[in-house]
């Protein structure tokens, strides 16, 4: 395998775990509204109206941040990372 | 001004602008106190602001191409992400999201889920792989992945039309705040708040568009959340709402269950102005179907996915690296008002229904109520109605309406805060509509000069010319997008949310398989975006005119089932026909490495 397909093949690795990740507080979170609702969650709001309003949104933005990084770490390892710095 | 020494100087210069705008607000509030009219006040906040992005926007002025299209790709990350932030919420964010909330609950928060967690999407699937593409619009990339003018063709269509149904609600808010803050008629509103719109981004174009947007985002977030925590501050609710507002948002489960959600009778909510409502749902209760908030939330984030408006602001980064990271920080600063929207709708919330709280006026007389003074004024602007239907002459909780933008622009008036503070949340609805206006005019008139004019029609003219169509096209369609606003057909939130429906019917699997799936090809693409718009169109034409619907899918979730036609479509007709040649199949192995040269050059 070149050095190209198994850059590549990491990358759709990462890619494939962030899209779970996402799709966990985005939709698999809600199916379960109702019941999860009961539950107190932090600060003391409901759990699905916490994560409706905070939760979710705040991963989702830790989220990104991790891909990046990880993202930059696979293309050091191949050594893809551009040159320059940002 | 705008040189490298411009970049280098940048935490520099917004932090002094960020000070100034501070120093103004401190002004205009001891104006107050010395007697300014509330009036002056208002007119002074959005006349100052305004000038100052003309200004922004004289400096950027550009005749070079790249600048003009992608502003040199020389924004860093964390100012990249405040302009996507500022180019992302709009007049609807900043003046409906907190109305929503209040009238609908959960159900409503689908969109606060959807609109943040697209930007996981847009990280992950698209923007590093188009940056490193070196696009100029996002019908250039559709046009040199699947090759031929009909591919590029019709992602200019599908464009135009997401943006442009976009683009009328935008210009619609910046017409409504500048008629209420400037004291002239709609009609004339909507052109001024064009003019403003257009002096961002005639001169500059995207640098002008880019440098402006900063600056909106700095004024629409502070006036944001300076009424949030002040009011939450003044309530005695807690010095850091977000992290403090149990009490309250278990408050209100209790008066709602003491009070009940009394029906009203047809004949009684005949009696009520038009866009005004009554609290009928629970406020922190799941009060929707796990479809109907995940089928809205998806929409809504495969949308963002696939708007070009959004997905441009990446061509401006120095770097593939820098793209993803400037997502990071766009959604960061995105987070940062959309996590107060829910606080400021409890907030509102509880400061009129509760009879423990001095502002509260379920249970007062109807008399007493009628002869407040914030009742009068915003009943007179049409955003505040009571009315005795079971005639004990006190007020009760289904005998209250209320318009939705009154959450945001009333409730600082409410809780007793100082006029100065109205202005300023004026100030800051127009940065939000005016900013992704902009963004959007320019996303329409980029793809049609680049793409239309300079690849298809005439693809020796010079940079000059080019430009000069580009102008006049940014000038014809903010006119054309003004002109329809002005008549008024639909809210503002309904369009919106349609344009993420329309982008994701006919983009977002083209867009992805381009960069994911080697053997898509142009065929393929063709019948995902042509077939994808086609069937999203038409289900929501059907269900507008009485259809039934299936699935549960609505008029304001049809992308989903316009993006399942197109990637069926799409997949389908590539596998029918022949793979793309080898040097397509090499273009995308470049695309999915971050080092080397861009596909396409620097000016093209």
């Amino acid at each position: 395998m070149s050095k190209q397909e198994q850059h590549w093949e990491k990358t759709r690795g990462l890619l494939i775990m962030t899209l779970a990740i996402w799709f966990v507080f985005s939709i698999g979170i809600f199916l379960f509204g109702a019941e999860m609702n009961e539950v107190t969650g932090p600060f003391g709001y409901p759990l699905t109206y916490w994560f409706t309003c905070q939760g979710s949104l705040g991963i989702f933005v830790i989220l990104i941040f991790w891909f990046a990084n990880r993202q930059e770490k696979i293309d050091e390892e191949f050594g893809f990372s551009e040159r320059g710095d940002d | 001004m705008i040189k490298g020494n411009f970049i280098d100087n940048l935490p520099k210069v917004y932090g002094i602008y960020t000070g100034g705008f501070l120093g103004f607000i401190i002004i205009m509030s001891i104006c107050e106190q010395m007697g300014m009219t509330a009036k002056t006040i208002g007119i002074c906040f959005v006349a100052f602001t305004v000038a100052i992005y003309a200004i922004i926007g004289y400096l950027s002025r550009t005749a070079q191409a790249d600048a003009y299209y992608v502003a040199g790709r020389q924004v860093p990350t964390v100012f990249n992400g405040m302009a996507t932030a500022a180019d992302w919420m709009s007049g609807a964010s900043f003046v409906a999201m907190a109305g929503g909330i209040y009238f609908k609950g959960y159900g409503y928060m689908a969109l606060l889920v959807g609109w943040t967690g697209g930007y996981v999407l847009v990280a992950s699937l698209l923007a590093p792989y188009l940056r490193k593409f070196g696009c100029y619009t996002v019908p250039d990339f559709i046009g040199t992945r699947y090759g031929g003018n009909l591919t590029r063709f019709l992602a200019v269509v599908v464009l135009t039309v997401a943006s442009f149904t976009y683009v009328t609600a935008q210009i619609n808010a910046t017409g409504t705040i500048a008629s209420v803050a400037l004291d002239i008629p709609f009609q004339y509103a909507v052109y001024v708040g064009l003019v403003s719109i257009l002096l961002c981004s005639m001169l500059g174009g995207m640098r002008g568009v880019t440098w402006t947007q900063v600056a909106q985002y700095i004024v629409l977030i502070i006036a944001y959340l300076l009424p949030v925590f002040w009011i939450s501050n003044k309530m005695g609710a807690g010095f850091f709402p977000h992290f403090m507002l149990a009490d309250e948002v278990a408050r209100i489960g209790e008066l709602e269950q003491q009070f009940g959600f009394v029906a009203n009778s047809k004949e009684n909510l005949a009696m009520v102005p038009k866009g005004l409502a009554g609290i009928t749902k629970a406020h922190s209760a799941v009060n929707a179907t796990p479809w109907a908030f995940i089928s809205l939330a998806l929409a809504m984030m495969m949308g963002t996915a696939s708007l070009p408006h959004v997905m441009m602001r990446y061509f401006t980064t120095p770097s593939v690296k820098a793209a993803r990271k400037s997502v990071g920080w766009s959604l960061f600063f995105i987070f940062l008002l959309y996590s107060s929207a829910p606080m400021l709708a409890t907030l509102s919330k509880l400061s009129l229904i509760d009879p423990s709280l001095p502002t509260g006026i379920i249970g007062k007389s109807i008399a007493e109520v009628q002869s407040i003074d914030w009742y009068q004024n915003w009943n007179q602007a049409n955003l505040m109605f009571v009315s005795d239907f079971n005639g004990n002459g006190t007020l009760e909780l289904n005998e209250f309406f209320m318009g939705g933008k009154a959450v945001v622009l009333a409730t600082p008036e409410i809780a007793g805060l100082p006029y100065v503070i109205s202005g300023l949340v004026a100030a800051g609805g127009m940065a939000a509509a005016m900013s992704t206006a902009d963004g959007l005019i320019l996303a329409i008139a980029n793809a049609i000069s680049h793409d239309v004019y300079y690849k298809i029609i005439d693809p020796k003219a010079e940079t000059a010319k080019r430009l000069v169509v580009a102008r006049v096209l940014l000038v014809v369609i903010g006119f054309a997008g003004a002109t329809i606003a002005a008549m008024e057909i639909q809210g503002i939130l309904g369009s919106v949310i349609w344009a993420f429906d329309f982008a994701m019917s006919g983009l977002f699997f083209p867009l992805v398989l381009g960069v994911w799936w080697k053997r898509a090809n142009r065929e393929g693409a063709i019948a995902g975006m042509a077939l994808g718009l086609i069937s999203g169109a038409g289900y929501l034409i059907w269900v507008r005119n009485g259809g039934s619907g299936f699935l549960g899918i609505t008029q304001l979730t049809f992308g989903i089932f316009g993006s399942a036609v197109s990637l069926v479509a799409m997949v389908v007709v590539s596998l029918m026909t022949s793979e793309p040649n080898a040097a397509t199949q090499r273009m995308v192995d470049e695309v999915r490495v971050p080092s080397g040269k861009s596909i396409l050059g620097r000016q093209h």
